[in-house]
């Protein structure tokens, strides 16, 4: 079985400061992790190939300091990596970003199985993974819980839904984004850690993938962020104390006259 | 300090730093409580490879040596001593058939103890041989092809959980102390059961139990080097062994000390932070350079002994009374930092203390290696004559 997992490099905090005047992340100063919803794809990745043989190999699109992901990710166990670097990538949205990876995954096949996390810790959209399966044309399945089958040409899956799970089943190969519940990520052990050391990481540029220079950049993002900002934060509540008759009057009369 | 660590020590200290961090630290306290032993932390030191860095290549580990299990075992430590144990008291097990072992006897049980299947341990003490070790009582008789086994050793870490024991028994009574030897007993065998399990002070995610030999028959292949060696494989082995005992004893010093750190700079009292206050800021200098002080002297005496330099009990010796007396004041420095707080269950300094405690008294009390220091310095002065 030969896995391909989408990973991306992101702060590694939750509280990320933004540069009001590029409306962009301030990255400086800030250490950079797998995002951390990457690591459940990495690790159910890693199991599949455990049990199933094959190979597992990890993709990503940034800047030359994203091979420091993939290396990480060797240490856990993937066997090769390979990262999608260009300028001409720069300010790509989610459409165009997820174009990038179709691509480059084309350029890995042949594959059985394409992973994702279920969104990124720092942009927080979950449309890369969706993306990418538009882009290959192959089925997807999103909030992936558990890989109960795979194999013979489908899978079978649970996907986490807000009232429980549904089971479903999809051929193969196709595009699936996995949740925290699917498993718990192992630690990078000391071997996987010498071999990240001396692994080679593929590089491919915008014309190795044969991509369209329309459809990534800013040129293939029809998504502009206009404003960023840090909303206010909340002002204090009030507590409305006395009998619940009162206070179902009182509550009643605040909300009908001032809000 | 920075001591200009290889590549590879930066990558076992931070595994052994995330492991702590992630996997100890939030359990730590859990344990200490119920006294349980940590498998399923064994099982994730085994998944990082952990287990063999102190290991040859040849038998499965990565090739490591004391400076390696020092520092490992000081980050695991600075979450918990007591479940860091289960790995340094496995060093402990493994060091015997390090030293001692033959060629097959390493092929067949250093492996497994590499890969971290199996866990090790080292069994001298007995209820009436402590610092007399020459005192053991348990006998391993010659008959034909086997040894027979009887007696009982006690305080034994890891004894019950770990599958392969180096047991040190009297095959000779009459020799003193040259009829000891040194066996390997497996998990299993007839004959080999385990006693009372120890209620401890400190150290409690680790487990110490008795150890009870009744006509327990091992085959002669398994005697450690030769018959009548025992004594030379038990003190040859804590010359190795200490520094493990010291870096446990950084690393539960540390980790006290990073907390009540923190506590200083968050805890105020008279409208400021207690830290302002000289009284705590020389409490945290002096802290800090003894520490230091410490780390320095089991790391450059780690890679001594690395370096294959002989002579090595007098500077093990020094590593352990250094870093476990330092631990202890560290941690009682760091209780009364904390204050009152310090002194309740509910905050998480007074278990430092109690682990810290146990570093001055196991592998040799720290007046045992004062007699092996001193003994030195005068077989010196002798020899120069």
């Amino acid at each position: 079985m030969n896995i391909i997992v989408c990973i991306k490099q992101v702060p590694e905090t939750t509280d990320v400061k933004i540069d009001p005047e590029t409306n962009t992340l301030i990255r400086e100063g800030v250490a950079s992790i797998i995002n951390p919803f990457d690591t459940y794809a990495l690790e159910e990745a890693i199991r599949l190939k455990e049990r199933f043989g094959g190979k597992v190999t990890c993709l990503t699109m940034g800047p030359p300091q994203a091979r420091e992901a993939l290396k990480e990710a060797i240490a856990l166990g993937v066997d090769e990596a390979a990262l999608l670097s260009d300028r001409a990538f720069a300010g790509s949205d989610t459409l165009a970003t997820s174009y990038v990876l179709a691509k480059g995954i084309e350029k890995l096949k042949p594959y059985d199985l394409v992973l994702c996390g279920k969104q990124a810790s720092d942009g927080d959209t979950a449309q890369v993974g969706p993306g990418i399966s538009t882009h290959l044309g192959i089925p997807q399945v999103t909030y992936v819980k558990k890989i109960e089958e795979i194999g013979r040409g489908k899978a079978r899956v649970y996907r986490m839904v807000e009232e429980g799970y549904e089971i479903i089943e999809l051929p193969i190969p196709c595009v699936m984004t996995v949740v925290k519940e699917i498993n718990e990520p192992r630690l990078p052990s000391l071997k996987g850690k010498m071999r990240a050391k001396k692994a080679e990481i593929r590089e491919f540029r915008a014309e190795d993938i044969n991509a369209d220079a329309e459809m990534i950049g800013l040129n293939g993002s029809p998504t502009k962020v206009v404003k960023v900002f840090t909303p206010p934060p909340r002002s204090g509540g009030r507590m409305l104390q006395g009998e619940p008759d009162e206070v179902a009057g009182e509550l009643a009369e605040i909300l009908a006259t001032e809000i | 300090m920075d001591y200009l660590f290889t590549e590879e020590q930066v990558m076992i200290r931070d595994i052994a730093a995330q492991i702590a961090r992630e996997k100890i630290a939030p359990v730590a306290a859990e344990y200490d409580e119920n006294g349980e032993f940590p498998w399923p932390i064994v099982k994730i030191m085994a998944e990082s490879d952990l287990c063999g860095i102190y290991i040859p290549e040849e038998y499965g580990g990565t090739g490591g040596g004391i400076t390696e299990l020092a520092i490992a075992t000081e980050e695991l430590s600075k979450a918990c001593g007591g479940i860091a144990l289960a790995f340094a008291a496995t060093a402990l097990g493994a060091y015997p058939i390090m030293l001692f072992g033959n060629e097959e006897q390493k092929k067949k049980l250093l492996p497994d103890i590499a890969a971290g299947k199996k866990l090790a341990a080292f069994a001298l003490t007995e209820a009436e041989a402590g610092s007399d070790a020459g005192n053991i009582k348990t006998t391993a008789k010659k008959d034909g092809d086997s040894y027979v086994i009887n007696g009982t050793k006690q305080w034994i870490t890891n004894g019950g959980e770990a599958e392969i024991y180096t047991v040190i028994a009297m095959t000779d009574k009459s020799k003193g102390a040259r009829g000891a030897s040194a066996l390997i007993v497996e998990k299993g065998t007839p004959g080999f059961e385990f006693g009372k399990k120890e209620d401890k002070m400190g150290i409690r995610g680790s487990t110490t139990r008795e150890l009870i030999f009744k006509d327990c028959r091992v085959p002669k292949e398994n005697v450690l080097g030769r018959e009548g060696m025992g004594f030379i494989v038990a003190m040859k082995t804590f010359d190795n062994s200490r520094p493990g005992v010291a870096a446990q004893a950084i690393g539960i010093a540390q980790g006290a000390f990073d907390l009540a750190l923190k506590y200083a700079h968050e805890r105020r009292q008279f409208g400021q932070p207690i830290s302002s206050f000289q009284g705590i800021q020389f409490m945290l200098a002096d802290m800090a350079t003894q520490i230091e002080a410490a780390r320095a002297l089991v790391l450059s005496a780690a890679r001594m002994i690395d370096s294959g330099a002989r002579d090595i009990a007098k500077v093990s010796a020094m590593t352990k009374i250094m870093a476990s007396d330092v631990a202890m004041k560290v941690t009682t420095d760091c209780v009364q930092i904390y204050g009152g707080y310090g002194y309740m269950r509910e905050y998480p300094v007074e278990k430092y203390m109690r682990d810290a405690k146990i570093t001055q008294i196991y592998e040799g009390t720290n007046q045992i290696q004062r007699t092996v220091i001193a003994s030195a310095l005068i077989k010196s002065l002798v020899k120069k004559k």
